[in-house]
């Protein structure tokens, strides 16, 4: 035990740096793992390069259908002269799935109005970019109609 | 009886001095008085929506299967269910419209500005974390309107610079709205946001305790003429009369104009025709509904985007930006400004309604 009157300058230094140090060491090692935590981790996901639809007679004219493609919506369209064109149905400007419009024989998304031609061009409305492109196929044997993700370049 | 109690904890806990204090709590008298009640009734409804929540928990199940089928119990199956979840859901909005009419009145009377900047800066603070109670409950119920208002709120956050992506999944949980959005936004809304909430609620009471009510600029010069009712019990009983009128209200809504359910949600559905926010949002919405998609080398969004958040920083930082009225000048671009706010919330939410 001490008997010093005054404390050590010096020492009294020391022991605030020290003291502030560990704190914010401590602070810094908290908020880091809660941080992360908070992140989710990626999960994988199946990655799905095509999708069988079923036969295309179950398709009529002049309508549209969403399908499920991995976990993101798709849309399929069978237009009035028997055409088939698919999408993908997430709308690029803020993430809702669009539909197809028989009336007015385009794509349309009711969140903010925004309107995509047949081929999914965006025609009218806040959409910046055109809809994803899917090809649509259709088996030789089974007339079954098998939906591919297209690459960015490909026509 | 009650003296004796009184003694006993006096005794122990010095009450004496709070009463002291409660006693000499006095509430100035002037043309604005009335102004003063649209903080008790948004404090009322908070404690009403504490309350309510609280009663909903015991029932309601987070989870993309339980979520829709659990709200649709309690307004079904459980007795009062549908009233308590109809108060809830109408006391969330009321609130909101209560705190917003409090704001604006806060604001026309420059009663923001010194000293009492920490007061205002606190509640615009409860203001925006109202908003954060109102999109993550919003979410609950799981249906259609729901999930789709969530995709596109959330979305929004990736045209936040750099941080967006991140942001976005910080939020939903993952890079889509799933079972995981909603639990967060469960866990948001009844066990993150409450404690926030109730400690800037603490910090803005005490501020306006220790500080006293803001009068109207030069008031303070007429001192001779200066009228005051007290708090106890003159005011409190007024306060106590108008929640009862306002309990009365949330009431007579729940009853006639019972919250609805709606459809449950499906992620691989189209967005259904008329989807909206909630009408505090709908400005908003309507704002990104006309916004181009393309401003010079911009998004439009991005813009939209940034504009909001810079919006929020300028009402927040208010009583540091004008100064003016701290020092006792009256500027008319204040009241230019806070109009102009006001006609662009007003008519944005009106052609919300209006436009599809």
């Amino acid at each position: 035990m001490t008997t010093q009157e005054s404390v050590d300058p010096g020492r009294r230094k020391f022991l605030d740096v020290f003291l502030a140090g560990s704190g914010l060491a401590a602070l810094i090692g908290l908020i880091y793992p809660i941080f992360k935590f908070f992140t989710p981790p990626d999960q994988e996901e199946a990655v799905v390069s095509s999708v069988n639809l079923g036969p295309a007679k179950d398709f009529p004219a002049n309508s549209g259908k969403i399908f499920r493609f991995g976990n993101k919506p798709g849309l399929i369209i069978r237009s009035a002269d028997g055409k088939f064109r698919a999408f993908s149905a997430t709308c690029t400007h803020l993430d809702c799935i669009v539909q197809y419009d028989g009336k007015a024989g385009d794509i349309w998304c009711a969140c903010h109005g925004g309107r995509y031609d047949i081929n999914g061009q965006n025609i009218s409305g806040p959409p910046p970019r055109p809809l994803d492109q899917m090809s649509v196929n259709i088996l030789p044997e089974s007339e079954e109609i098998l939906v591919t993700l297209e690459l960015k370049d490909k026509t | 009886m009650i003296d004796k109690i009184y003694s006993w904890i006096d005794k122990r806990y010095k009450i004496e001095q709070l009463l002291y204090f409660s006693k000499e709590k006095s509430v100035p008298v002037h043309h604005g008085t009335m102004w003063y009640y649209f903080g008790g009734i948004t404090l009322f409804l908070f404690i009403v929506q504490v309350m309510t929540g609280l009663f909903l928990l015991f029932y309601y199940r987070p989870g993309a299967d339980s979520s829709f089928e659990s709200v649709k119990f309690i307004i079904t199956q459980v007795k009062f269910g549908w009233l308590l979840r109809g108060i809830h859901s109408w006391s969330a909005n009321l609130m909101v419209l209560a705190a917003m009419i409090h704001m604006f009145s806060v604001f026309f009377h420059r009663s923001y500005r010194g000293p009492r900047e920490m007061t205002w800066v606190t509640g615009v603070g409860m203001l925006f974390l109202l908003m954060a109670f109102g999109f993550s409950g919003y979410l609950l119920p799981w249906n259609e309107l729901a999930f789709f208002a969530t995709k596109v709120g959330t979305d929004s956050a990736r045209q936040v610079p750099l941080i967006g992506d991140f942001l976005l999944k910080l939020m939903r949980g993952g890079s889509d709205v799933t079972g995981a959005t909603l639990s967060r936004f469960f866990g948001l809304h009844v066990s993150v946001l409450p404690p926030i909430f109730s400690f800037m609620l603490g910090l803005h009471l005490f501020f306006v305790q220790i500080q006293g009510m803001s009068e109207p600029m030069g008031s303070e010069l007429s001192h001779g003429k200066k009228r005051t009712m007290p708090f106890l019990p003159d005011f409190f009983l007024r306060d106590l009369l108008i929640w009862l009128v306002v309990l009365d209200i949330l009431i007579l809504l729940s009853v006639f104009f019972p919250w609805e359910l709606g459809v449950k949600a499906d992620p691989f559905s189209p967005a259904p025709a008329g989807i909206k926010p909630e009408w505090y949002f709908l400005f908003v919405f309507q704002s990104l509904k006309l916004l181009p998609p393309h401003i010079g080398p911009f998004e439009g969004e991005m813009l939209g985007v940034m504009a909001m958040g810079f919006g929020a920083a300028v009402l927040v930082l208010l009583p540091f930006l004008e100064r003016a009225s701290s020092k006792g000048r009256r500027t008319k671009l204040v009241d230019v400004i806070g109009v102009f706010g006001l006609a662009y919330f007003a008519v944005f939410t009106i052609l919300g309604y209006v436009i599809d």
